[in-house]
């Protein structure tokens, strides 16, 4: 099996989510990515849980589902060697990826500037919640900071309601997501021109252009668009509705005649569907409340798997508002291979998402668990560095390697 | 001709997902063929939003948006003189990238195996609702379908309070462009590959695994402790919405003692706030409605703004709400050039979001505006071989261009 970017190395400075989970992204496709991080410092992914620290830095979740595939040495970046340390590493990588605090990597002496010297086709990422630049270059941000600045939150939830933050999935796995895609673009440009790229990339500007369509009416009509719910400007019915089981939900998008015809079947076509008012879309959406209540009662009694069958069995977009526990288990997740188990030393073998990308030729797979902080010092030092038992001691013993 | 990404891309896409993909090419400078349905184009051309909400086919925001810097050629693929003309382009083009439901195009004789015979180097990228193997392959979703289905929409609104609150589909078109942005990152992966002694393939892009992908953090949750996570809240203390003076929302983050020490002395240092059972993370979270009601008596003290670089200059997070004329007037993003005005024959000048990813050492074209429908119809195929004027002139009265 072939790897889409084999002999790639990245070296990543990343911590918590969003650079964390664009470098696993790239160990999916192949490249050898190494984690650089210290216990004088630990992630904090791996160190926070709940309202306080974990005395465990190989026992946290979440970090195991954002740094699979990886590699760890412990370098301390506050001690002179260690920063000598991570330069020769940088001098052998194609990519390096940070996400701290805009400023920090140039205290540290790791900065673009410094890095491209030792490696000058070097592409670098920097993540950050508001970029590099800027008035608000030093502001802190962490993921419901993105979503707010970034446009999203004020578009999230019911229109009577409060705007909404969204989860970790808003900001965060987005500007990772994002990243690797610049990091592709940026290798792309670099086997097409021999250059490398320095990348400020803004968690807030990432996520706004995800959103761009939205910002359109703003750019013709001066007007800011508003949330809306599970509503649809055009369509209806366009919806969710309670089924029968403990907190289900079937999802139900109408958006043309013919899936209207098709509902009405998969509904068996009751008298009040055959309703002159219901004939058209404009009529659909006009009465779309009371629809909504006459759907609503024919999902009351159903489960959500059946009023999906039921409804996609007719061509009517239809699926429900699928939990955790669904997706583990679901026929077609699992047949798409999108499950996965992976061991771990710490917390066993457990379940988890693969790369949502299938590539024919070199797949994007989970090549390895997550790393254990400095699992791999050898390989990295000895193998890749070629330093001696000695050096490594000594560096051990001044907590360089630590 | 610029530096930008020397590739030829042709796009067979609807609406947003596959031409999110697209422009994320054409954006650095791939020369990207739109291939759309003669006489209604592209799905996205009908949806707005319009100027003065009058619908226009060749103005709808939406298209524009999604459309920047490409090519459009209308081409019916439904007739065999319209698949010929499409397997001209895909003979010397690097990816195409289509939507259509899996095994359509198979059918139509254009499937991955009759492409690859043709051109052993292109990359074929499918976007679809579940990807192209397992039960639901079939299955119609639209970005609702696609949010619920995905496990996103069961955990928003988030901080519900309770479960009678419907779960919600996220902003705008946010899931399609997921799949989207999982293309555009695959699609050159594999070009990477192809282009260091590998070859052309298929990548087969399902949305809903992409959505599901990026909410791994909360659905480990139910790998945890086998109990699904669910939109009344993540079960600790992180964050809390506030309302401001200025009718203006905000939020501040509470996730460490060391972000609350900062939000603290941008209050004024209230005395409550190092005292039992405000003091610690614990108490906080123990006592989170009435810490809620405590910030919020702050917060309708003060504007949106005063509040974000208030608790900004401690050293703590915090954000502003923002609409859309709130991104639009934003310094931030205004230092940084998040916009970027372009000239469209129809719309005019329009300040539109730019590429957030920007290259130093690229020397990309300048933007161009989306295209026409057919605008440049005549212009590639003529240069096709074979396909002289009078071929055009006939395709063009049989209705295939």
């Amino acid at each position: 099996m072939q790897d889409a970017l084999k002999g790639i190395r990245v070296v990543d400075f990343g911590h918590v989510l969003a650079g964390p989970y664009c470098t696993m992204q790239l160990a999916s496709l192949g490249a050898e990515v190494i984690k650089v991080e210290t216990r004088a410092r630990p992630d904090e992914q791996r160190a926070h849980r709940g309202d306080g620290t974990h005395a465990n830095l190989e026992a946290n979740s979440n970090f195991f589902e954002c740094n699979l595939g990886k590699l760890s040495c412990s370098i301390n970046l506050t001690t002179d060697e260690g920063r000598a340390l991570a330069k020769r590493l940088v001098a052998t990588a194609d990519i390096v990826l940070e996400n701290m605090r805009p400023g920090v990597m140039t205290k540290l002496g790791l900065d673009y500037d410094e890095l491209v010297k030792v490696k000058p086709d070097l592409i670098m990422l920097s993540l950050s919640g508001f970029g590099g630049t800027g008035p608000w270059r030093r502001y802190a941000a962490y993921n419901p900071c993105f979503t707010s600045v970034g446009g999203v939150s004020h578009l999230t939830g019911y229109t009577e309601k409060k705007p909404n933050t969204m989860t970790n999935s808003g900001g965060d796995a987005r500007a990772g997501t994002a990243a690797v895609f610049a990091a592709m673009i940026a290798l792309r440009f670099r086997q097409q021109t021999g250059r490398g790229q320095y990348i400020d990339s803004s968690s807030c500007e990432v996520i706004n252009s995800m959103i761009g369509d939205q910002m359109m009416d703003y750019a013709m009509n001066r007007r800011s668009p508003r949330r809306h719910g599970n509503s649809d400007a055009a369509m209806a019915p366009h919806n969710v509705y309670r089924c029968a089981g403990a907190d289900e939900w079937i999802s139900i998008a109408v958006g043309s005649d013919a899936e209207w015809q098709g509902l009405v079947r998969a509904l068996g076509s009751p008298d009040w569907a055959l309703a002159p008012e219901y004939a058209t879309a404009e009529g659909r959406w006009t009465h779309r409340d009371r629809l909504d209540q006459s759907i609503a009662a024919w999902s009351a009694d159903k489960s959500y798997y059946d009023a999906m069958r039921l409804l996609q069995a007719e061509g009517v977009p239809a699926t429900p508002s699928f939990k955790a526990e669904d997706l583990f288990n679901d026929p077609h997740v699992l047949a798409r291979g999108a499950v996965q188990e992976v061991d771990h030393p710490v917390l066993g073998r457990r379940k988890t998402i693969t790369p949502p990308y299938r590539l024919s030729r070199t797949p994007a797979r989970i090549r390895r668990t997550a790393p254990q902080l400095g699992g791999d010092n050898d390989h990295v030092f000895k193998t890749l560095l070629g330093m001696g038992d000695a050096e490594i001691a000594r560096l051990e013993d001044a907590k360089v390697i630590y | 001709m610029q530096g930008g990404l020397k590739l030829k891309v042709i796009e067979l896409c609807d609406f947003v997902a596959g031409p999110y993909c697209g422009k994320l090419l054409a954006d650095f400078g791939a020369d990207v063929i739109k291939i759309e349905k003669p006489g209604r184009g592209d799905d996205a051309r009908h949806i707005g939003p319009f100027r003065d909400d009058q619908p226009n086919p060749e103005a709808s925001g939406t298209f524009l948006y999604l459309n920047t810097g490409k090519r459009s050629v209308t081409l019916d693929i439904e007739t065999e003189d319209g698949r010929a003309v499409l397997r001209e382009l895909l003979r010397d083009a690097d990816v195409l990238i289509e939507d259509r439901m899996p095994g359509e195009l198979a059918g139509l004789g254009l499937g991955y195996e009759d492409l690859q015979a043709l051109n052993p180097g292109l990359i074929v990228t499918s976007i679809t609702p579940f990807g192209q193997v397992g039960p639901y392959r079939d299955y119609k979703a639209r970005h609702l379908n696609l949010y619920h289905a995905s496990g996103q929409g069961y955990l928003l609104p988030m901080w519900a309070i309770n479960l009678d609150v419907p779960p919600c589909q996220g902003p705008g078109y946010l899931g399609l462009y997921d799949g989207g942005m999982a293309g555009a990152t695959a699609t050159l992966a594999a070009l990477f590959w192809r282009d260091n002694g590998g070859s052309g393939q298929h990548i087969d892009v399902s949305i809903q695994h992409a959505m599901m992908a990026l909410e791994r953090s909360q659905l480990r949750r139910y790998v945890d402790d086998g109990v699904s996570p669910n939109r009344t809240g993540k079960g600790r203390l992180l964050e809390s919405l506030v309302e401001c003076k200025d009718g203006e929302f905000a939020v501040v983050i509470l996730s460490s003692q060391q972000q609350w020490e900062g939000l603290w002395r941008a209050m004024g240092r209230p005395e409550w706030g190092i005292k039992p059972p405000f003091d610690t993370q614990k108490g906080r979270s123990d006592n989170y409605a009435e810490l809620r009601k405590r910030l919020n008596d702050w917060s309708r003290t003060v504007t949106q703004n005063e509040l974000f670089h208030r608790i900004q200059t401690e050293g703590s997070a915090a954000a502003p709400i923002l609409t859309a004329e709130g991104v639009f007037k934003s310094e931030q993003f205004r230092s940084r050039n998040h916009f970027v005005t372009i000239d469209h024959p129809v719309a005019g000048p329009l300040e539109y979001v730019d590429q957030p990813t920007r290259l130093p050492n690229a020397d990309l074209p300048a933007k161009r505006p989306a295209p026409l429908l057919g605008q440049h119809t005549a212009e590639v195929l003529g240069g096709l071989p074979g396909y002289d004027r009078d071929r055009l002139q006939r395709l063009a009265r049989n209705g295939v261009i």
